[in-house]
């Protein structure tokens, strides 16, 4: 890692913050939120929950309608954006198409009034982080979509922002690049020991790079925590669905225990790993790939018919009905195929159910 | 350090306006001199003499103590310095005295004029006043501005609400010279047409001229006599709309949607009645089917008829119009044929419509709002040209000649004359109005910003065939026409003595060398006047227009949509209705500038903003917003952003914007016409005032000269701002 480039990295919270556009319509409603320094934190939700809102107002680019945002300590809640110490990689990249790459990722420095030979220095160890070199003179339009997402982050770490914001950056990459440039951004976060909040609504993408997330939905945080956290204990129906897809069964919870709770569906019984508040209802989540489906008649397991099947590559996809409704079902190719029409006994594998309150 | 920074370079900014205004009430001249605009008094620099009095020299004297509250309440808002900006204080302070400040100068400017009071019922509650006031100078001017820009500073810093105080001064700028220079002449314009002969006003006098049957009969529709003016200026109006909106959209149909082989030719020819003075067509159909035209004697000989007037009358306008403002169309039908995707028509294609059904269900409805664009373009411009009904009219009344002849005429009509145009105005903000809310409202955007492979369709036959007709035939007219000009500034005397000479151009253009270069030609005068005031009006109607371009898609604010509609409203004035408000609103105090050079530049850069505002708000959209924002996370003010990021993005809207104003102001002669002094005439009121006297050789070759001029200022323009170096895009479109 370069030596020119330090870290200025500070916390980020909100305290009640809402934003509101016209008379009622609610884009944020109420939130509240601490971005520990030197983490990566993901908002992730459906598009219209307020994730990118809630990125804006950290920028600034959105003043709050309610409520207060403290970035290192310190109320930024009424500054403008060209006031605050952060910066922000665009969707779009927003590069200047009329500069070349150089001075794109030097504009943010002239800005700030820095000397000639700073500028110079810090801008080609930025261009170095991003493996740029070579291509200081080229306009944007003379760069593929990578390398311009590259600029877009030189030009904002250079600036060693107390926060660097990312909206949707993998977006506009191919499948195969996206894998590769999610890698390298945490790589940097890391290594640079950055404060960064991240927007996406693609899950996978959030479990892979974030030291926590936050789940948004409706203009509110639906749940705070780490990818384990999210996956294995999520608390509401939303969130199990959001995080790894979920079937949503109806159960009768037998008893709940120190760390287990013991759950019978139709003559099913079995023991799933969470707890939750006795006085509520609860439904069973379980993930699509943890369910072992089998031939074999099994008076203690569910049973079902297979309503589809489609083969996609690595695996088996299966519609199968029962008396509990519909299961959504993935199994590995190399297990025998059940066809379209047989009758299936269903059992849970350990980990991946959990129950949440509905 | 950043943030320090920029909470210093607030309270610097309020210390500046201070600073300013306080020098301008200390040190310039209130009131305007003779030689005002020249600067002259700047040599004799008089601080503190009676000549050329300060406003603090005036009030120490004793004199125009009415000046001395304005002064007072500005300094209060010196106190805001001592408060801190998260105060709500601080902003209702500013607000308040910056307000209450520009308040007080302007009543004291519109109640005390050169007889004292301005109305006699003041008079009646003060008592007679022997003082008297001129109009506004540097001092006044500058100390207006700075409690305007104290007022808005006072508008940004109000807490949570995020304004931008360049924004704000910005907004604060435009609306209030829009105002001065737009709403002021209108009103004042409005309320002269009230005003009785003894100088009282009558509501009923009013309502009787406005309704007089001499401007509203229709007997000419009937066969009956003659018509109204304001009916004949409808009709020539509604018939120049129509004809030149469908001439526009066969032009632009044949060049985007078929191989037409002489479509580059097309393109070209259709921009060169945009650098022609609307009038020199008329003068051009003059010399073509005039009494000796080349046409009507050919025709009266192989006839055996005697040669007629017959193309003076509507006939004649109509034609000069149609060919002056079909390209104005064009342009504006072009933009919406090529922005109708592709793949809208290729898609209902595939839904097995034929050619002719998807343009007709497809292309047509979407290209509506532009056929209403180019039909109230079109509109507009019949209605306010005066030059070409001056030239063709005979005995054709219309209201922008009848207005001119109001005001210049024997009965010196001022009451007569704002009542024509109010109903002028009146007709064409009707127009304006219907365009803007009964298409305004449907969005028929069809750039959507995504890739589109479509390939244009090609016209069904059954269209494509009468309009490479009809264009074809205006085509060759208009080359006859432009023929006719060229021909016609080299003959002896036209119809009469055919030999060639080039005796006007060296009466016009003349050169001797007598120790140095005499300009001895006739026309020099007022050719040099013309270029000095274009060339001024150019740059301030380009920024004017940009920046309020910028406001409008950039920035959200109160009143946006009012400020929006305030802007583009000159945009439906005609310039005879520009032309006689100003001489009516600028000759008296406080804002005097009547006879000068400064009323002909402003009332340009008035008249053709809108036309700024638009190319601007056109290509504004292109960029994205995220590029402003990127460049404020990054630390740029607004207005580093609007200088470093959008002004090299927007450099084609920029030269567009020019060129237009440029053309404009050396072509324009409606509003000129009454704006004109001996000292600053224009080109195009001298060519008018050489067609009354029948001189018609010198008339066409300084026609044909300015034609020329601008042609080569326009590419000297193109060359000297060039286009913005944006990378391969651009080369890809190029070889397309």
């Amino acid at each position: 890692m370069s030596q020119v480039i330090k870290t200025n990295a500070a916390d980020v919270r909100f305290e009640g913050v809402s934003k509101i556009y016209g008379k009622d319509a609610v884009a944020v409603g109420d939130i509240d939120l601490t971005v520990e320094a030197g983490t990566l934190v993901t908002l992730l939700g459906p598009s219209g929950c307020g994730k990118t809102t809630t990125l804006r107002m950290i920028a600034g680019l959105e003043l709050p309608t309610a409520g207060k945002i403290f970035v290192g300590g310190e109320d930024v809640t009424d500054l403008p954006a060209t006031q605050r110490d952060i910066a922000m990689v665009f969707q779009s990249y927003a590069l200047f198409p009329h500069m070349s790459v150089q001075e794109n990722i030097a504009y943010g420095l002239v800005n700030s009034g820095m000397g000639r030979d700073e500028i110079a220095e810090r801008t080609s160890s930025g261009m170095d982080l991003v493996g740029l070199k070579g291509f200081e003179k080229r306009l944007p339009s003379e760069l593929s979509g990578g390398q311009q997402q590259r600029v877009a982050v030189a030009r904002a770490i250079v600036l060693e922002p107390q926060v660097l914001l990312f909206d949707e950056p993998l977006s506009n990459l191919d499948a195969k690049l996206r894998r590769q440039v999610r890698e390298e951004i945490r790589e940097l976060q890391t290594g640079l020991g950055l404060t960064v909040v991240y927007v996406t609504h693609d899950q996978e993408e959030a479990l892979a790079v974030s030291d926590k997330i936050v789940v948004m939905d409706k203009a509110k945080i639906a749940q705070i925590g780490t990818p384990v956290d999210l996956y294995d204990r999520p608390n509401s129906v939303f969130v199990a669905d959001f995080i790894g897809e979920a079937n949503i069964l109806d159960c009768d919870v037998l008893s709940l225990g120190e760390s287990e709770s013991s759950v019978r569906i139709d003559n099913y019984q079995f023991a799933v790993g969470n707890v939750i508040p006795e006085d509520r209802e609860a439904r069973l989540a379980v993930r699509p790939r943890n369910i072992a489906l089998s031939s074999e008649s099994n008076p203690d397991a569910l049973s079902g018919t297979v309503k589809k099947v489609s083969y996609v590559g690595s695996h088996y996809e299966y519609t199968i009905v029962g008396t509990f409704g519909e299961i959504f079902a993935i199994e590995d190719a190399t297990l025998p195929l059940k066809s379209e029409g047989s009758e299936v006994s269903i059992t849970f594998k350990g980990r991946g159910s959990c129950l949440v309150p509905s | 350090m950043k943030r320090d920074l920029q909470k210093a370079g607030i309270d610097s900014n309020l210390r500046l306006w201070l600073f300013v205004g306080v020098a301008g009430y200390l040190l310039l001249p209130w009131y305007g001199l003779e030689d005002f605009w020249t600067l002259g008094w700047v040599i004799s620099f008089p601080l503190f003499s009676s000549d050329n009095p300060s406003g603090l020299f005036l009030i120490s004297q004793g004199d125009s103590l009415w000046i001395l509250p304005s002064l007072l309440t500005f300094l209060l808002s010196g106190f805001a310095l001592r408060l801190p900006r998260a105060n709500p204080s601080y902003s209702r302070l500013l607000m308040i005295t910056g307000l209450s400040t520009v308040i007080l100068v302007v009543t004291q400017g519109l109640s005390i004029g050169i007889r004292g009071w301005t109305t006699d019922w003041l008079g009646e509650l003060f008592g007679p006043l022997n003082a008297r006031q001129y109009g506004m100078g540097y001092g006044g001017l500058i100390f207006t501005v700075s409690a305007l820009m104290i007022f808005c500073h006072g508008l940004a810093s109000r807490p949570r609400k995020g304004a931008d105080l360049f924004v704000t001064g910005a907004i604060g700028l435009v609306t209030a010279v829009v105002s001065v220079f737009v709403f002021f002449p209108i009103f004042i314009m409005l309320m002269s047409a009230f005003r009785t002969e003894d100088g009282g006003g009558s509501l009923l006098l009013f309502f009787q001229r406005l309704v007089e049957q001499k401007l509203w009969q229709v007997d000419c529709l009937v066969g009956a006599g003659p018509c109204g003016v304001a009916i004949n200026s409808f009709l020539l109006a509604v018939s120049v709309g129509v004809i030149t909106t469908v001439l526009g959209l066969c032009f632009a149909l044949i060049i985007v949607r078929t191989g037409f082989r002489f479509n580059k030719i097309l393109r070209a020819l259709s921009v060169v009645p945009i650098i022609t003075p609307p009038f020199v067509i008329g003068l051009a159909i003059i010399l073509l089917f005039g009494l000796s035209g080349t046409v009507t004697t050919t025709v009266a000989e192989w006839l055996g008829l005697n040669p007629t007037r017959w193309v003076y009358g509507f006939t004649g306008v109509l034609i000069a119009q149609t060919l002056a403002f079909t390209p104005i169309a064009f342009l504006v039908l072009i933009g919406v044929v090529e922005s109708v995707s592709p793949s809208l028509e290729e898609a209902a294609q595939t839904l097995r419509a034929d050619r002719w059904t998807s343009f007709k269900t497809v292309t047509l409805p979407l290209i509506r709002p532009g056929l209403a664009n180019a039909f109230l373009l079109g509109f507009i411009e019949s209605m306010a040209d005066f030059g070409n009904p001056l030239v063709l009219g005979g005995n054709l009344d219309v209201l922008s000649t009848e207005i001119f002849f109001a005001i210049v005429g024997a009965q010196y009509d001022q009451s007569g004359a704002a009542i024509l145009a109010t109903i002028l105005l009146g007709f064409t903000l009707l127009a304006f109005y219907f365009q803007r809310f009964w298409l305004g409202k449907k969005s028929y955007v069809t750039v959507t910003g995504k890739g589109d492979s479509g390939i244009p369709t090609q016209l069904p036959k059954r269209v494509a065939i009468p309009a490479i007709s009809i264009v074809s035939l205006w085509t060759v007219f208009t080359f006859v026409v432009y023929g006719m000009i060229l021909y016609g500034s080299v003959v002896e005397l036209w119809g009469v003595n055919n030999t060639l000479t080039f005796k006007h151009y060296i009466t016009a253009f003349g050169l001797d060398w007598k120790d140095g270069i005499v300009w001895s030609g006739a026309a020099w005068d007022s050719f040099w006047t013309t270029m000095m005031i274009s060339v001024t009006a150019a740059p301030f109607t380009a920024a004017v227009g940009l920046l309020t371009a910028y406001l409008l898609t950039r920035q959200k604010f109160f009143g946006q949509n009012a400020f929006e509609f305030g802007t583009m409203l000159s945009f439906a004035i005609p310039g005879t209705v520009i032309g006689v408000s100003y001489i009516l609103a600028f000759n008296v105090p406080p804002i005097e500038i009547t006879g000068t050079g400064l009323i002909l530049v402003i009332s340009f850069i008035f008249r053709n903003m809108p036309v700024g505002v638009r190319a601007g708000i056109a290509s504004m959209t292109q960029i994205d917003k995220s590029l402003d924002e990127s460049s404020a996370t990054l630390g740029a003010s607004t207005w580093a952003t609007l200088r470093h990021v959008i002004m090299p993005l927007l450099k084609s809207a920029t030269v567009a914007a020019l060129v237009y104003s440029f053309v404009r102001a050396m072509t324009a002669i409606s509003a000129v016409i009454f704006l004109v002094s001996a000292e600053y005439d224009m080109a195009t009121s001298y060519i008018i005032g050489r067609v009354e006297n029948n001189d018609y050789g010198l008339a066409i070759a300084y026609s044909t000269t300015l034609i020329v001029v601008m042609l080569l200022a326009i590419l000297l323009l193109q060359f000297l701002v060039g286009r913005t170096k944006i990378g391969r895009r651009h080369a890809e479109l190029e070889s397309i």
